[in-house]
């Protein structure tokens, strides 16, 4: 007690800002060579969180696999825009594409009788084509991306209104008549956990994309497109090609959660979806990918679909209003985005 | 030619459905949430074919998604401007576009609300709808009756409209709610009863995805729900898919409101057990008429005596009918059904 407390306590703070300083700059640089750490932290901290506060209820196999039925719609289209927003662009027509592609399924085989099958690869196709086209629009003919698939967003739902008469193709019909169409909502139970075929899609095409995009030639194309695409052309890679394939890709995956939205409703509905290109940027962002481009990672935009889920059914089974839900979600949103300046700083 | 050009041109500014006006003829609005649903499409079809058995001019407008006020306010504008005799309304904001439709009655024009009462409900000249409450009150009726005795031991789970809470679904929530013989507490507003048997209210967007969730998150908090309400049916096939993920599609009831064809069909099918039906082309030619007569001698419509608006009449649709409860089967309802 005879220390001077003032001294004492200055020399403590030095050295603690010392070491403070040290470990910021460790976990700024482990969050640059890892940025799906940072959702992933959040993530398991809110199933923590709410499990703790919600006991069984939450913390059950039966709930924890419901939130991935929940957000697998939401995370399949997430894996298109993530891989559109590491190119530095971004696809607000993905819902769209989406809805179409599901509205072709349905309407091929009832409206003309065509089989399933033929159906099925027909609205494959259609959402592969239109995101060729958005991706020929933006590479070819240089126009934004944002406002291309603006415009593409529109004229896909319209034609969607148009074509389908905004009539909705039964469940009960689908199940008698063309049961491939639902495949994706089969259901499968290991213990108290209930899976869907969608589910695991999701976690498998992410996955794959993820392995895609770190070990292949293409993979790094689109980083180095994303990053810079000057320097990417100037050592020889083929910018619009490399964009071509990544929207069409795109459309692909949008034309997959398509069918994967029919098994999680039952119907063909033509109004489904209308949120999915707000829903999947927020599934993007707040898994860390940079809207700027060439950087993030496609588990990260997994790890951000399944953080949204968690604060829905979490929030939910607490009572609490709807609104907290979005309130929370537009937190993390700004929070991430702050993250990634911060990394991107520290990485000049 | 000059006059379809014209039309087309009109068409191109997102209105629909134009033919285009003598100097001397009487010209009416309609004025739909969207143009995408089949109860406003119904709708239109109803009010079209009206029109032109009366020889009056229709311009139909619709807003771009349920919610989008802008276009309604625009609609109106566009509409006294054009010297219309008369708007037809569904509005998406029902207290927002109050100034927009004294406007348009300060200009002479007479302003008829179809389906969604404005707030307040005299905002406009008269009111033509499916009186929601009695709707829910039907349902409810018919539910406690088919669970009888058992109905004091249900599991409720409600799946309403929007977290907004708007009037429609409202109604048919608390009408439910009293049908079956619960306490609804403050009518206006559905959330606040306290009655054990009520798992929790869900929001829908009264869309088949937001059903199936609604339906997922009341499961997660209590998994014995049997009774279920639904503010359309759209909503209830959605809930009936989580239902049936989980293997209890065959032991809990479904209701719900509307009438469409599809949820007809759900009746027949037994994934909805009883639905209010309600008569959209109805209120549309309704109203037709009610302008027409407006434009000839300045009558004002008159609303049904004992309620605030003109009612057009609602029907329970079931296969299961119950004592006590007027109810229709679903080859009389498929007959009557929209879209």
């Amino acid at each position: 007690m005879t220390d001077n407390p003032t001294t004492a306590t200055a020399d403590r703070v030095a050295e603690f800002d010392q070491g403070r300083k040290g470990f910021v700059h460790q976990v700024q640089h482990r969050l640059h060579v890892t940025p799906a750490l940072v959702p992933l932290i959040v993530l398991v901290g809110s199933i923590a969180v709410f499990g703790a506060l919600l006991g069984n209820k939450f913390f059950s196999p039966f709930a924890l696999t419901l939130i991935l039925q929940q957000v697998q719609i939401v995370g399949i289209v997430g894996a298109a825009q993530a891989l559109v927003i590491l190119t530095a662009g971004i696809d607000l027509s993905v819902g769209a594409i989406m809805v179409l592609s599901s509205v072709i399924m349905g309407q091929f085989t009832f409206r003309y009788g065509l089989p399933v099958e033929v159906a099925v690869v027909s609205g494959l196709a259609i959402g592969t084509a239109i995101g060729a086209f958005n991706g020929w629009l933006v590479s070819a003919m240089k126009l934004p991306p944002f406002i291309v698939t603006l415009g593409m967003w529109q004229i896909v739902l319209a034609a969607n209104f148009l074509y389908s008469a905004n009539e909705t193709i039964r469940s009960q019909e689908i199940a008698s008549e063309a049961p491939l169409l639902q495949i994706f909502g089969t259901t499968f139970k290991i213990g108290g956990a209930v899976f869907t075929v969608g589910a695991i899609f999701m976690i498998v095409l992410t996955l794959i994309l993820a392995y895609v995009l770190r070990h292949t030639a293409w993979g790094r194309h689109v980083y180095a497109v994303g990053d810079d695409p000057e320097a990417a052309e100037l050592s020889g890679v083929n910018v619009r090609a490399t964009l071509i394939s990544v929207y069409a890709l795109s459309g692909l995956i949008c034309a997959f959660a398509g069918w994967a939205l029919i098994g999680r409703i039952g119907s063909v509905s033509p109004t489904s979806g209308q949120l999915a290109n707000i829903d999947s940027i927020t599934a993007v962002v707040i898994g860390g990918i940079s809207l700027f481009g060439g950087r993030g990672s496609i588990m990260g935009m997994l790890f951000g679909a399944v953080i949204v889920g968690v604060f829905s059914l979490g929030l939910r089974l607490m009572g609490a209003d709807a609104q907290w839900t979005y309130l929370l979600i537009g937190v993390l949103i700004i929070f991430a985005v702050a993250i990634d300046q911060w990394i991107r700083k520290v990485s000049a | 030619m000059k006059k379809l050009l014209a039309g087309s041109a009109i068409a191109a500014l997102s209105m629909t459905g134009v033919a285009f006006a003598d100097a001397d003829s009487t010209t009416a609005c309609l004025i739909t949430k969207t143009d995408t649903n089949p109860f406003f499409v119904k709708m239109r079809e109803g009010a079209a074919a009206k029109a032109e058995e009366l020889g009056i001019n229709l311009l139909s407008f619709a807003g771009r998604v349920d919610g989008d006020h802008e276009t309604q306010v625009a609609a109106i504008e566009t509409c006294i401007a054009e010297g219309a005799k008369g708007i037809l309304l569904t509005a998406s904001d029902t207290s927002s576009i109050v100034p927009a439709v004294k406007q348009a009655r300060d200009a002479g024009l007479v302003v008829i609300a179809l389906d969604t009462p404005l707030s307040p409900i005299d905002a406009a000249d008269a009111t033509f709808a499916t009186d929601n409450f009695l709707a829910g009150e039907l349902i409810g009726q018919w539910a406690a009756a088919a669970l009888g005795d058992e109905a004091a031991n249900a599991r409720i789970g409600m799946l309403d409209l929007s977290v907004s809470q708007p009037t429609v679904g409202v109604l048919r929530d608390q009408g439910f709610l009293t049908g079956f013989g619960i306490d609804v507490k403050d009518a206006s507003k559905w959330g606040d009863e306290e009655d054990p048997r009520i798992v929790g209210n869900e929001v829908t967007a009264g869309n088949e995805e937001g059903g199936r969730t609604a339906m997922e998150n009341l499961l997660a908090i209590d998994p014995t729900i049997n009774v279920v309400y639904t503010i359309n049916e759209p909503a209830a096939a959605g809930a009936y898919e989580a239902l049936k993920s989980i293997g209890r599609e065959n032991d809990v009831l479904i209701v719900s409101v509307d009438g469409g064809c599809p949820g007809v069909q759900n009746v027949v099918d037994g994934v909805i057990g009883a639905t209010s039906q309600q008569y959209p082309l109805l209120m549309a030619s309704k109203g037709i008429e009610a302008i027409a007569a407006f434009a000839k001698d300045g009558t004002l419509p008159q609303p049904t005596e004992g309620k605030d608006f003109f009612d057009t009449g609602v029907a329970l649709v079931t296969d299961q009918p119950v004592d006590g409860v007027d109810s229709i089967d679903t080859a009389e309802g498929a007959d009557l059904c929209w879209g």
